[in-house]
């Protein structure tokens, strides 16, 4: 580094840390969100954005919210969160996983602003990282599935092979094959994140070959439309309730619930006694919604998935209990032995009896 | 593996209804590049079709004026286009390009109001006894009344280039407008109709997406559709015949894909994914082997007419 | 008949080549506004938040000035090279899928060495980036003068290929060993050896941006003063005239196809080197149709891309601005944008043609 570099890089973070600190000076607690879609997408960020909707109310004017939607992930992510925090934004939700490395970047820029990344796995003194248990209520999910199918197949509609949704469908599946041994997944991969109406040809490929359940870890309701317009297939509602398709073919939903966090999360920082924090709810600490279970679900079978639902919440059971063999029949996890969290963060491999094989 | 498992009838059921959309941007965007104009804006018309469709069926509780108001809104996007690309004189790619982002933007400020909102339902066709036949009856006749209009449109379009002095005449603006005008035609007013006709298409197709394939309203949600549908018309050498072949061609290795899938067919899922932008090229690079030279395209496509006297 | 007409300049108006824009900008500033303003927001702040603050405000213009190139460089690099061939009637519609695969190709060089710390290797991913990007080029450049396909289509389609072998390689080559199972290669802004950083702190410059200065002046001679220009700018006027002229078409669309496939697998390569940092599943974010967007504003001109690269820019820098400043949804931004190029576009009329108002006495 020659000095003329070295003389920039002062200066700049010279102006960089005044304009921070004159704008912390008054005024009510900015907070702001990175989404990576469109507040309309109707699952992932439409949830994000109800939260911050509901953090607003909560604090009323002690805070200010802004948000960014449709950031695309990598440099102008990084740019839109410098901007932000040299607004004198003080706290920074980052809501997706691509976002990783970008946080990290400017948080090292910006040590008095706090800020939060939603599902990554890296932290700083100024940098949590925060993620919902989505596996749990898979579980809930498979329980149900396994009891209701006729055709013993159900069908899974998957995103990206990302740990996340490997977690979901094997969390799906131990439980539909424990209520019911002869049950067998169909995974399609979509290979997207948003695509409608290849999520209603998945769908309809699943059902046309004898599907009666679908799963999707998708966030659009097309696979919903699919089942209605065929009948006699279920589904379950995915980021947000859609409980428009309430009570069939939609039988219940996995509802991702992030105010609670949003709103603990600023009031530490009100509060001054925030902290850096790795936070895995699930829930029992409510970031995990399940959505009502409909009467088009037999009232015996309710009545387990929410036993399940209630255990679960407690922490007397975990949905990764051993015994559990891999899906090539090696050993996991003995009998009572429960999976560790590093395990099942970077999941990517199938338990046994899962049929096909994980991309890559 | 389960190959037993994929009931070719249901496939081909499925790949009318996902093809639908494709088709009838397509055939708009035919007419419009048969009148010499290339508008890369379909996306952009597609999407303000679907959100106009998707509202005005929510609100009348009516999907047939749904899809009526959904060409109207196509064909009003469109004449912004033929404003700027007809009296204007500008770049037709450029201008197209623009539509599709302002398309993009407004579907989804109109679109705030319904999100989370299910539209009314199509019905299916009663074609009667048609539909009891065995095999054929439902895999053909078993649609909604959309994916007909679909085909009559193409036989429609169709006739209308190959036997009529209208499509003679839309013929020959696009292939030389200056003689075109010579003869006394009025192209500027021609390429109007025919832009205005592309973008109701297309409007259709987008509000198809919306209210039946899956039927919902979010933002962006055709989803390069109408880039696909920009595509065919190529593949098809512009000819309306074709566009249903492409269409069909394309939305049924989508669907096969995704069944092959649930199939556990043990093919990587990058391939089956990358399957139908594939086979597309490769069907297309035999077509046009074979013809060997014989320049398809219209020849004043994309060139700015400007009659001087 | 009609009461208002165009009558054709005999060279394009010099004035109103510089006046335009600025009108342009100006009476989107006033659509603009009207549209804010039914949005229920102050359209004047709305305005001074998307075209005055990325520049001038005290807060972030320090920040949000260098940013501007780090977002033009990409556009312009990628529009140069596309504007040779729409000058030439070579249709390259798939910028996107070369960008991709040249990020790939060159991220995949410099993830081959990794970590070892040479010199060498930076140059040795650009070189891969560009071949990369030139390779994919290729495809639709072989299929047209071998069996006569149709380039828009292929290029087109080849960019949901270049998608889906993206995604791959975020989930599997590429992947990042130590990245717990995630998606997305190893970042290379924390490998020295393979990292594009800023050159000057500050400045927003990096090699990417150097590069695209440098086509800038490349195509400005090349269109100029050198005999190719010279064909590529006949063969898009009168293809007949350029087969007497003795240009030979069949290489005229490879080259065209290749040097715009180069630069936009450059333009990739540098951006995951530099900004982006990594190999992401949604690693590209529409530069190669924007770029389309840019080449045409800049009327094709090395000098107005490069402009029309900065305007762009600009739009989308205060566009984010106003967006989280003012809460003006992102689909207002994009609409506004469209607005912009619409009156860009129109405006543009003024050029070429003379407005004359009344009967013309010849018709």
């Amino acid at each position: 580094m020659n000095r003329r570099t070295l003389l920039g890089a002062t200066a700049a973070t010279a102006i960089l840390a005044a304009t921070g600190a004159f704008a912390a000076a008054h005024g009510p607690l900015k907070v702001g969100f990175i989404y990576v879609g469109p507040v309309g997408d109707g699952g992932w960020t439409y949830e994000h954005d109800q939260a911050r909707q509901k953090l607003l109310a909560h604090f009323g004017d002690k805070i200010e919210t802004v948000y960014q939607e449709s950031v695309p992930e990598g440099a102008d992510a990084e740019r839109v969160m410098t901007q932000m925090a040299l607004s004198g934004v003080k706290l920074i939700f980052t809501t997706s996983f691509g976002y990783m490395d970008p946080t990290i970047n400017v948080a090292a820029k910006f040590p008095d602003v706090k800020f939060e990344h939603a599902t990554g796995y890296k932290t700083a003194d100024n940098v949590a990282v925060y993620s919902a248990r989505f596996y749990e209520g898979r579980a809930i999910q498979g329980h149900i599935a396994g009891r209701m199918t006729k055709t013993n197949k159900i069908g899974y509609i998957a995103s990206f092979p990302i740990p996340e949704v490997i977690r979901g469908i094997n969390s799906a599946f131990i439980h539909a094959k424990k209520a019911n041994p002869d049950v067998q997944f169909n995974v399609i991969w979509a290979y997207t994140w948003f695509d409608p109406a290849k999520e209603a040809d998945a769908a309809k490929a699943l059902i046309e070959q004898g599907a009666d359940v679908i799963l999707q870890h998708t966030d659009s309701t097309a696979p919903q439309a699919a089942a209605q317009a065929a009948g006699n297939v279920i589904t379950f509602g995915q980021a947000s309730d859609m409980g428009e398709y309430a009570p069939s073919p939609r039988v219940s939903s996995i509802i991702d619930n992030w105010a609670p966090y949003y709103i603990a999360r600023t009031q530490a920082v009100i509060d001054g006694t925030w902290q850096s924090a790795n936070t895995w709810d699930g829930i029992g600490a409510g970031m995990v919604g399940i959505g009502e279970i409909t009467d088009a679900v037999h009232e015996d079978v309710k009545a387990e998935a929410l036993a399940l639902k209630d255990s679960i919440a407690s922490g007397a059971y975990h949905p990764f209990t051993g015994p559990l063999n891999k899906q090539d029949g090696s050993a996991w996890l003995a009998e009572g032995e429960v999976a560790d969290d590093g395990t099942l963060a970077g999941m990517d491999f199938y338990v046994e009896g899962v049929t096909g094989t994980i991309p890559n | 593996m389960n190959l037993g498992a994929i009931d070719p009838v249901l496939l081909i059921a499925s790949l009318m209804v996902a093809a639908t959309p494709i088709i009838l941007a397509a055939l708009g965007e035919l007419v419009v590049e048969k009148s010499g104009v290339l508008n890369l804006g379909v996306e952009g018309m597609m999407i303000t079709g679907a959100i106009c469709g998707f509202a005005v069926a929510v609100e009348t509780g009516s999907p047939v004026l749904g899809f009526v108001l959904a060409a109207m809104g196509g064909a009003a996007l469109a004449l912004i286009f033929a404003l700027l690309t007809q009296y204007l004189l500008s770049n037709q790619v450029a201008t197209g390009l623009a539509l599709t982002l302002f398309g993009l933007g407004i579907s989804a400020m109109i679109g705030q109001a319904y999100r989370g909102v299910k539209p009314p339902a199509t019905a299916k066709l009663n074609l009667g006894p048609l539909g009891d036949i065995p095999v054929l009856g439902r895999m053909v006749f078993s649609h909604d009344w959309v994916v007909y209009f679909a085909l009559v449109l193409v036989a429609g379009v169709w006739a209308f280039l190959k036997y009529t002095r209208g499509g003679l005449i839309l013929r020959a603006v696009g292939e030389n407008h200056d003689a075109a005008h010579a003869l006394g035609y009025k192209v500027v007013r021609i390429r109007l109709a025919a832009i205005a006709f592309g973008g109701a298409c297309a409007g259709m197709g987008g509000a198809y997406v919306s209210l039946v394939r899956v039927p919902q309203w979010t933002d962006g949600m055709t989803a390069g559709a109408g880039w696909i549908a920009l595509a065919i018309v190529v593949f098809a050498s512009w000819r309306a015949g074709r566009v249903l072949l492409g269409a069909y061609l394309f939305g049924g290795i989508s669907v096969l894909q995704l069944n092959l899938q649930a199939a556990g067919v043990p093919v990587p899922v990058e391939i089956l994914s990358m399957s139908p932008f594939v086979v597309t090229i490769i069907v297309l690079v035999f077509i046009s082997a074979r013809q060997k030279g014989a320049a398809v395209a219209p020849a004043a496509l994309g060139r700015i007419f400007h009659a001087s006297s | 008949m009609s009461v208002i007409r165009l009558e054709r300049r005999a060279a394009p108006s010099r004035f109103w080549s510089v006046a335009t824009p600025i009108l342009a900008v100006a009476l989107t500033m006033i659509a603009g506004g009207v549209m804010f303003a039914l949005l229920g927001k102050d359209p004047v702040a709305a305005i001074r938040t998307i075209f005055w603050d990325p520049l001038f405000n005290t807060q972030f213009a320090a920040y949000s000035r260098p940013q501007l190139l780090v977002k033009a460089g990409p556009l312009i690099l990628i529009a140069i090279g596309l504007s040779l061939g729409f000058r030439a009637g070579v249709w390259n519609i798939g910028a996107e899928g070369q960008y991709i695969i040249g990020a790939i190709c060159g991220a995949a060089v410099g993830l081959a060495f990794y970590p070892a710390d040479l010199w060498i290797v930076f140059p040795l991913m650009v070189i891969a980036g560009a071949l990369g990007g030139w390779a994919w080029a290729m495809i639709p450049g072989l299929l047209r003068t071998r069996f006569n396909t149709n380039e828009i289509l292929v290029s087109l389609l080849l960019v949901y290929v270049a998608e889906q072998i993206l995604a791959s390689m975020a989930l599997g080559l590429l992947r990042n060993p130590e990245g717990g199972g995630f998606p997305g290669s190893r970042n290379l802004q924390q490998y020295a050896a393979a990292s594009n950083p800023e050159l000057i702190a500050g400045t927003g410059m990096h090699w990417g941006v150097v590069a695209a200065f440098i086509a800038v002046i490349f195509a400005y001679v090349l269109l100029t003063r050198h005999i190719t220009g010279f064909h590529i700018r006949l063969a898009g006027q009168s293809p007949r005239a350029a087969r007497f002229a003795g240009v030979n078409p069949a290489r005229l669309v490879l080259l065209c196809l290749g040097v715009s496939g180069a630069l936009a697998g450059m333009a990739g390569l540098f951006e995951v080197t530099g900004p982006a940092g990594q190999i992401s599943i949604d690693f590209n974010v529409g530069y190669g149709f924007t770029a389309i967007i840019v080449a045409f504003l800049g009327r094709l001109h090395p000098v107005g891309i490069l402009l029309a690269g900065l305007l762009m820019a600009l739009t989308y820098i205060g566009g984010e601005l106003a967006q989280f400043m003012l809460g003006l949804p992102a689909a207002a931004i994009q609409a506004f944008q469209g607005m912009l190029l619409f009156f860009l576009l129109a405006v543009d009329v003024m050029t070429n043609y003379r407005i004359r108002f009344g009967r013309g006495a010849a018709t």
